[in-house]
């Protein structure tokens, strides 16, 4: 059995967390600010991959990255990056489709803690970014995990975006839920199993340890 | 001294109310304020700590301006030097007692001074979750002091210890304000619960 499509699979995971964990977290930042116009606007943006149909955000990002129209034409030309059917385009297609998972946890968590503690590390003559380093990232630890487990958990499970933008190519753009796909129409449905069981274990595992993780730190696990 | 001069609106259920202070509070003195609920006893220290900004108004300790809005000052709480006691104590729940006050100073001494002062010896790996209310409460009171202040702002810092334990705290903690030369403005619902404490009052109406 071809075990490619499970480690481009985990590796498509680990880049994509790892990339919205750095943008992710000041966004979500942002957003638990105070609230006005333009915020509600931006965050209706980010959850609306919860609600749309992969295949309609696949759809969209394949027509802007296409080398025919003048996005993806200006990519090429310029920066020379074809994103369609490509794993960098898989990477941007993850970020945005997964986006609201590390954003949402994050936001309700920082949310979710008193005023008085920020104000109270101000006080002490502490900054803004200190604050947060100290005083409110270590607050939200539990939150911040459970983003993480939750947009590795979705990247590894894609399947719409991912067949849309990055097609099937075998060894670049076949991920493991592709590749389950691709081995049932072809009726091979013992390699279909495999791949099947493997992504459940992995999966299996990641939410189990988070729910041990968490256990004391949170009301619920997932919170 | 300490001037302010202040008006603030808030949002209540009723609508909303205009905050509007006219005072002065004498420098290296103990004052305490006093007033019914929701008159803005709260809201007065977080003006002056600049956690809260008015609509319009100016306030100078020792000629120094801190806020002035017709000149568009309004310098950061980080620069105000102010120590301020929290009525929920907002304290941090990732840290220990100890911890809490090395976040304010790098002094070791001035802390184990601190701990021995607030009876907190025991409990100096303590998270906040693992401590009685008293000794939360007492562990916020050397929190703001940490810093080593020049203004203490206290919101009800008494409430949640007993008769002997805040008589013993009050004198240590007078005797702390006028080594460290520490302005301190009290606010209690109790007139009586700084009694002994404060050498001046001020009534919010």
């Amino acid at each position: 059995m071809d075990l490619t499509p499970i480690f481009l699979s985990l590796k498509l995971a680990c880049i994509t967390t790892l990339i919205l964990f750095v943008i992710g977290l000041p966004i979500a930042w942002w957003l638990s600010g105070r609230d006005s116009i333009p915020k509600l606007f931006i965050e209706a943006i980010i959850t609306m991959p919860l609600v749309l149909p992969p295949s309609v955000l696949g759809f969209y990002l394949l027509l802007a990255f296409s080398p025919q129209n003048a996005l993806g034409k200006w990519l090429q030309e310029h920066c020379d990056i074809r994103l369609v059917f490509s794993f960098e385009g898989l990477i941007l297609a993850s970020v945005i489709y997964s986006l609201p998972f590390m954003v949402s946890p994050v936001k309700s968590a920082f949310i979710h803690l008193p005023g008085s503690i920020k104000e109270a590390s101000y006080t002490m003559g502490k900054s803004k970014f200190e604050t947060l380093w100290y005083i409110l990232l270590p607050n939200i630890k539990s939150s911040l995990l459970t983003a993480a487990v939750l947009t590795f958990a979705h990247t590894l499970g894609e399947f719409g975006v991912v067949l849309m933008i990055g097609g099937n190519i075998p060894g670049v753009t076949k991920v493991a839920s592709i590749a389950i796909y691709d081995s049932v129409e072809s009726m091979q449905y013992a390699n279909a199993n495999y791949y099947s069981l493997i992504l459940f274990s992995i999966t299996f595992i990641i939410v189990l340890a988070v729910f041990v993780f968490n256990r004391k730190s949170a009301k619920s696990p997932l919170e | 001294m300490i001037e302010i001069n202040i008006k603030k609106s808030v949002k209540t259920y009723a609508g909303t109310d205009l905050i509007e202070v006219s005072a002065s509070f004498h420098d290296l003195r103990i004052t305490q304020i006093t007033g019914p609920s929701g008159a803005g006893k709260t809201t007065l220290l977080k003006i002056i700590a600049g956690l809260i900004k008015p609509e319009y108004g100016k306030i100078t300790v020792n000629k120094n301006v801190w806020l002035d809005t017709s000149t568009s000052i309004n310098l950061e709480p980080q620069k105000r030097s102010v120590g301020f006691v929290f009525q929920d104590y907002a304290l941090f729940p990732n840290m220990t007692v100890t911890e809490h006050l090395h976040y304010g100073s790098g002094d070791t001494q001035y802390i184990d001074r601190l701990i021995r002062m607030g009876r907190l010896d025991a409990f100096r790996t303590h998270k906040p979750k693992h401590l009685s209310g008293g000794q939360q409460q007492r562990l916020a009171i050397l929190r703001a002091l940490a810093t080593k202040p020049k203004l203490l702002l206290m919101d009800e810092p008494f409430s949640a210890l007993d008769h002997v334990l805040k008589n013993n705290i009050m004198s240590e903690l007078k005797v702390l304000f006028e080594e460290l030369k520490i302005t301190c403005l009290v606010v209690t619902h109790h007139p009586l619960e700084a009694a002994g404490f404060a050498e001046h009052s001020f009534e919010l109406i």
